[in-house]
């Protein structure tokens, strides 16, 4: 099977439909260093889904390219292709007739994996994306939205693949349980280093997950292509400004985390901990009227402070 | 109510007529059965994975349901001539309808969002057909399985008129059964039906996804 992170390439790829005018995806062109998570965002319609159904051929390209490793998803098998390509969807699309086992075992079983390799597995999988082992043998229907969505994820990557597709996995969500699984997507994604194609239209959950950003128009063009922060100070056009918000500046306060700034020393104050966004410091304290904020550890000691002033810095 | 107690009385006194009848009409529908299955299933579950072919699908069905089986049997004395084929004949053209429109809507009517992971995962046709599709429509393929012998063993009856065995033979002659054997036969068919009709039933319990049992 395969492993490790591919470096995916769209070379001005193209879909047209017979018989309507425009195109879905017009020309793409852009390059997703493995390892990373590039976000396909922009408004519903615009051709995000229909670009990333074109990387596992559930859409043929119609013109272009697109490569994997350097690998044109034309020159290779299908069914070899789709097998080393992670693929979650919003609608989770589990098998409601099979165990939870057997559905994250699907890919392996493909791959003629024994039955013990694949209990092995798949318990290691549930406890990589934060379920009880013990869920291994329920089915489908007995689980909430999200541990369904977790379930979607350890499908994904019970493969071991080098590239993940993701269609708005967690938009069927309720907010609450969304924030839960965005955070642990990303403290996943620190251990499998996977490279990562998210579809979202929402520019929030695009500028938390993603380390680059994929802007696209409708009529499936790219309007801009770079990391959050770029993008966030600097819209290509009115385009991009409109969608990411009169709020950008804002936004741009959630890239930082209260670990990157210089703290005072510890004062009295609202605590809050160092993993926390600067957007959300700033929230907090404007919720309590507090001019400082007391910053703590892990372990919930006081290890600092910090200002208005400085937040704002 | 007399009527009834003759025939069983008549069942009484003619065990092995009926059970040589009762096996002929088994054969009879259970070769008409058999053959419908292997023309229909495959292909309404092919076509139904393709999701192509509704004309067909629902077309055959509508046609095979219009033409009255006594016509076809009639027609069919000029291709087959008198005897079991053309009987067996009539029976298949009533038998493929619900079978294969069945089999067509349980893969067709699949929640699309299972089927589009199935083939995102790199499942091959087939693999999205037996190991996806077929389990979840199970339920309905073996439904049109159901309704199809109940038909065949219903109307197998008519087979006499065309010079087939079967329990037919008993109930168009009452001239030499009497009404009391007429009865007596159309009893035997009724049972037969109503057997037919249980097993699948318990088949289609046993067979559903256990999912639905869980929940």
């Amino acid at each position: 099977m395969p492993g490790q992170a591919a470096e995916l390439v769209f070379d001005e790829a193209t879909k047209r439909y017979p018989g309507r005018e425009g195109a879905a995806v017009d020309h793409l062109s852009l390059t997703v260093p493995a390892g990373e998570i590039c976000v396909l965002v922009g408004p519903s319609g615009g051709g995000k889904t229909t670009a990333l159904r074109l990387v596992n051929r559930l859409i043929e390209l119609t013109s272009g390219d697109i490569r994997i490793d350097g690998t044109s998803v034309k020159a290779q098998n299908l069914v070899q292709l789709r097998r080393g390509i992670g693929y979650v969807i919003q609608q989770v699309g589990l098998f409601p007739h099979m165990t939870i086992e057997a559905n994250i075992g699907t890919v392996p079983r493909l791959y003629g994996r024994p039955r013990s390799w694949i209990k092995t597995r798949s318990a290691e999988l549930l406890e990589l994306v934060g379920l009880d082992p013990s869920y291994a043998k329920r089915y489908p229907a007995q689980l909430s939205g999200g541990e369904r969505q977790r379930v979607g994820l350890a499908r994904a990557l019970a493969g071991n693949p080098p590239l993940m597709l993701m269609d708005e996995p967690f938009g069927a969500i309720d907010p609450i349980v969304r924030t839960r699984l965005q955070d642990e997507f990303l403290r996943l994604q620190r251990e499998v280093r996977k490279t990562v194609v998210f579809v979202t239209h929402d520019i929030d959950e695009a500028i938390k997950i993603g380390d680059r950003l994929a802007v696209i128009r409708t009529g499936g063009r790219l309007a801009q292509y770079d990391t959050p922060r770029a993008i966030l100070e600097k819209p290509a056009d009115d385009f991009v400004a409109e969608f990411i918000g009169p709020d950008r500046a804002l936004k741009a306060l959630s890239l930082h985390t209260l670990a990157e700034l210089e703290l005072g020393p510890p004062a009295d104050g609202p605590t809050c901990g160092l993993e926390m966004t600067v957007r959300d410091a700033l929230a907090l304290l404007l919720e309590k009227k507090a001019t400082v904020l007391a910053v703590t550890d892990e372990k919930g000691a006081v290890i600092g402070s910090i200002t208005r002033e400085e937040l704002l810095a | 109510m007399k009527t009834f107690v003759d025939a069983f009385r008549f069942m009484a006194d003619n065990p092995h007529l009926l059970l040589e009848k009762t096996g002929e009409h088994l054969e009879l529908s259970g070769a008409a059965l058999g053959i419908a299955l292997v023309l229909a299933l495959p292909l309404g579950l092919w076509l139904g994975h393709l999701h192509r072919g509704l004309f067909l699908a629902a077309g055959v069905s509508n046609v095979g349901r219009a033409l009255p089986s006594l016509v076809l049997i009639a027609f069919g004395l000029t291709i087959f001539g008198v005897g079991f084929w053309n009987n067996t004949a009539a029976l298949v053209v009533l038998a493929i309808p619900p079978i294969l429109t069945n089999a067509y809507f349980a893969i067709d009517t699949c929640d699309r969002d299972v089927v589009d992971a199935a083939r995102g995962m790199g499942m091959t046709g087939m693999q999205v057909l037996l190991r996806v599709e077929l389990p979840l429509g199970l339920p309905f393929v073996l439904a049109g399985i159901r309704v199809a012998s109940i038909f065949v063993i219903a109307t197998a009856t008519i087979a006499a008129v065309a010079g087939g065995g079967g329990l037919g033979q008993i109930i168009v002659n009452q001239a030499s059964y009497g009404l009391s054997g007429v009865v007596a036969a159309s009893l035997c068919v009724s049972v037969l039906a109503f057997a037919a009709a249980g097993i699948l039933t318990l088949v289609r319990r046993t067979a559903s996804p256990s999912h639905e049992s869980l929940t």
